[in-house]
């Protein structure tokens, strides 16, 4: 972070559009963006240094309602757009916004490989376990008997857990946090964003229209009870033990960022042609 | 019989044998000596222990495509040889070398009218220290083609020299054994002498050629996802983008190197992914996505045998309609496909520059036949097509990323504009670029995204246009050379024809394909497809003043100019 670039008493307002979000009242995610305003605000950034990338669903709403450059693509594809971007453009904030369905399902092997690459971006997921845009349907984190209208009975298969996936595949920071505690969220969003590496954290975020039962997470949520780790074995057992509230960082790794390979600008384009000159 | 034009060359062996490496030699002296020459390996799927034959033309001419019968074939063993016989037409003015100890000829030779002569070249390579049969075999073809021994030396010692002096020695060595065995042979088809010309000449495939273009093109990152036949572009794009400061990732998938280059394109870099079909049908969703968006990015696609895995090693032109119809909505972008080798360098930076200016996804349309042949060229011309946006800058007020414009190119403002931030987004937007479903923006949007493309003007590259005979061949893609050569015997046969190529297929040109079609009173329709679809685009989309017929088949087998003479000279 350059100091240089850094604004004078950015605010939380500073880095929001002027659009209507178009989620539901009470939705998690209106505290979500409050927390990413909150965090761009803490780390100073001047917004057009700012890009946040997203796929399909409610949380992918969330780039046009900020005052950052944007792109809402298409469904489960912002990790793979986002590299693109902060390969070519390492000098900008990457940001990537999701959720359980874009995320997790249509997009899930570019969360692994993404993990992986560990490029320098954070990655936030808006995990309500449920697809709300389409009004109902069970995610891959969804618990198995919840009854929905395409599955009646629920599911019976076991949810998805994407903090032992991120780890497993190489995350570099892996967080938990609820929406409903959006200073504690920001807080941790800084922290991401400054982590070298690829940064994941998950965030809470009930949907208050197809999962009212969500709203009891706010007494269910607890902050973890030991300081994060750098170890990968106890960072494993911890995130398979735990019953899914625990929420702050939970895991810092040291991996090196992805480096692209990048030579001099200056080779002239005839150069290039000797290997075909006989 | 005296010097010819040109003279054709195949060498066939085991997986393994080295024909191919006999083969691509002798291209490459071919080309040192001042000669043109194409090279078209064939082979199956197996990455090692299957067939292999090495197809090669040479000439005094530039040559675009396969020849319709063989001079010379030389078969280093015989294994399997059977598999090319649809590929390698003979006639009786054919030579045939078959080693005695590599069992009987295929039925292509035994029930054709060749010459054979038996020269026994492996017994012969064990004689040398560490030789190979194939050096003999190209040692045989050198004599014959009459070649000296040094302009076959050269190109070996080139892929040796890793090797060190020993590999080299042997080699040579079995090279002049070679010469030794042909010297008696009588083979009196010969290559006339090159026409002078100081210019080097260049040895390269077509997807060596787009990855150059590219580069000359703007192009600056590339995604990668591997697929046969397109991905010697990214292996040559992923040394040489680092050395212009650019650079390749390779991707999960297509789905992801799609996007990843529309990543890069958004923050301002020009991007580009090359693929075959397979991996053009996973793309698809996100090229709308860049259309509505309007985002540039270059994809080229090496079309192969379809559908689904289809014939991943040998040519057809079936992706035509994915291509241009492929995208959902109503998506105007660019299509554009090269026709020759060299034609690939050119094509591809005019798509790059033609992507860039005007803000939308272009589809090169490269085929397996062009992009995986090597050819010796004459040095493609400089072009000045550079992609260059128009962006935005020094932004003042409300800036509206999709403002309507005359040319309906919008000046885009890349991240780290200070005022022009804008969220990109494949949902009907306005002109600020907010999600709307109302059917005015619907309309303006699909307006501008029509019109800039539909109100460029292209200029004569559109197409290819040569003669202006009254029979008319309309063809597309590495299909343009067999055409040409094609309309040429039949003009000396009589028959006044012309050859129309269209380079650009999206947007499509009405009034200039309606002036290249002028004064036709017959047009014969060919392409590389099953259904057709290149004949049903041309209705669609045309005027076609004249009776038309159709000469169409899928791959895997080239068409030749000889068929599509023959099918101009039939047509009473």
């Amino acid at each position: 972070m350059s100091s240089v670039n850094k604004r004078l008493a950015a605010k939380p307002a500073d880095y929001k559009s002027g659009e209507k979000p178009i989620w539901c009242p009470g939705c998690g995610d209106h505290h979500v963006l409050m927390s990413f305003t909150r965090a761009f605000a803490q780390l100073g950034l001047p917004s057009e240094q700012i890009a946040v990338i997203s796929g399909i669903g409610c949380s992918s709403r969330i780039p046009a309602y900020t005052n950052c450059y944007g792109f809402h693509g298409v469904h489960g594809r912002s990790l793979a757009l986002a590299a693109g971007l902060k390969v070519t453009r390492p000098d900008l904030t990457v940001v990537v916004a999701s959720g359980d369905g874009d995320g997790y399902s249509i997009g899930g092997n570019h969360f692994l490989h993404a993990c992986r690459r560990n490029i320098d971006m954070t990655y936030v997921v808006m995990d309500n376990h449920i697809y709300g845009m389409t009004k109902g349907q069970p995610s891959p984190t969804t618990e198995p008997e919840f009854d929905t209208a395409l599955s009646p009975g629920g599911t019976r298969v076991r949810p998805f857990h994407p903090l032992v996936i991120a780890l497993a595949s190489g995350a570099n920071f892996i967080a938990r946090c609820f929406s409903g505690q959006p200073n504690e969220t920001a807080e941790v969003l800084v922290e991401a964003i400054r982590h070298p590496g690829f940064s994941f954290v998950e965030i809470l975020s009930p949907c208050v229209t197809f999962r009212p039962d969500e709203k009891a997470w706010k007494d269910l949520v607890r902050p973890a009870p030991v300081a994060p780790t750098n170890d990968q074995g106890k960072a494993a057992r911890r995130l398979m033990t735990d019953d899914g509230f625990n929420v702050g960082i939970l895991y810092r790794g040291n991996r090196t960022p992805f480096q692209a390979m990048v030579g001099t600008c200056n080779t002239d384009l005839l150069e290039l042609e000797k290997d075909f000159e006989l | 019989m005296g010097a010819l034009p040109s003279i054709s060359i195949a060498i066939v062996g085991s997986g393994g044998a080295g024909a191919l490496t006999a083969a691509d030699a002798l291209l490459e002296a071919a080309g040192a000596a001042g000669w043109h020459g194409l090279f078209t390996r064939t082979m199956g799927p197996q990455i090692r222990g299957g067939e292999a034959a090495g197809l090669l033309r040479l000439a005094i001419h530039p040559v675009e495509c396969l020849p319709d019968h063989f001079d010379l074939l030389i078969g280093i063993d015989w294994l399997n040889a059977h598999r090319f016989g649809a590929e390698i037409k003979l006639g009786p003015q054919t030579l045939v070398i078959s080693d005695p100890g590599s069992g009987e000829p295929p039925p292509i030779v035994t029930q054709s009218a060749a010459r054979v002569v038996e020269i026994p070249m492996k017994e012969m390579a064990k004689a040398v220290l560490d030789g190979r049969a194939n050096m003999i075999a190209l040692g045989i073809a050198g004599r014959l083609l009459g070649f000296t021994t040094e302009q076959v030396f050269a190109p070996i010692e080139k892929r040796l020299a890793h090797k060190g002096a020993t590999a080299i020695e042997a080699s040579r060595a079995g090279i002049l054994v070679g010469f030794g065995a042909a010297a008696g042979i009588d083979f009196d088809r010969h290559l006339a002498a090159p026409t002078p010309n100081s210019a080097r000449r260049w040895l390269l495939s077509g997807n060596e050629a787009t990855a150059l273009g590219a580069i000359r093109g703007g192009i600056r990152f590339a995604a990668a996802y591997p697929i046969t036949p397109a991905t010697e572009i990214l292996e040559w794009l992923a040394p040489n983008l680092v050395k212009v400061g650019g650079t390749l990732l390779q991707a999960e998938d297509e789905l992801a190197a799609i996007n990843m280059i529309i990543g890069s394109s958004f923050g301002g870099t020009p991007a580009l992914t090359a693929t075959s079909g397979p991996g053009l049908s996973l793309m698809i969703e996100a090229l709308g996505l860049a259309t509505a968006a309007e985002i540039p990015v270059v994809v080229v696609d090496v079309m192969r045998g379809g559908p689904s895995t289809g014939i991943p090693t040998k040519s057809e032109q079936g992706d035509l309609n994915i291509a241009i119809y492929g995208l959902h909505g109503d998506a105007p972008h660019l299509v554009l496909a090269p026709q020759s080798v060299g034609d690939c360098l050119f094509t591809t930076q005019w798509a790059t520059y033609l992507a860039e200016v005007l803000q939308a996804p272009a589809i090169i349309l490269s085929d397996q036949f062009m992009g995986q042949s090597r050819a010796a060229i004459e040095r493609p011309a400089d072009v000045a097509f550079i992609g260059a946006r128009t962006l935005a800058a020094d932004i003042a007020g409300a800036y509206k990323r999709y403002a309507m414009a005359v040319n309906g190119v919008s000046p885009m403002a890349i991240p780290g504009t200070s005022g022009g931030q804008y969220t990109a987004d494949g949902l009907t937007h306005s002109e600020r670029g907010t999600p709307t479903s109302g059917a005015a923006d619907h309309s303006a949007q699909l307006d501008k995204r029509r019109d800039k493309l539909e109100h460029f003007n292209f200029g004569d590259h559109w197409a290819s246009v040569e003669g202006n005979g009254n029979l008319a061949v309309i063809t597309w893609g590495s299909l343009t050379g067999a055409a040409r050569e094609a309309a040429g015997r039949a003009v000396a046969d009589g028959i006044d024809a012309r050859v129309v190529a269209p380079r650009l297929l999206s947007p499509v040109r009405p009034e200039q394909m309606t002036a290249a079609l002028e004064g036709v009173k017959r047009i014969l329709v060919v392409e590389q497809t099953h259904g057709g679809q290149f004949h049903k685009y041309l209705r669609a989309h045309y005027d076609l003043p004249a009776p038309v017929r159709v000469f169409h088949r899928p791959g895997p087998l080239p068409i030749t100019a000889g068929e599509i003479h023959r099918a101009i000279m039939g047509w009473k």
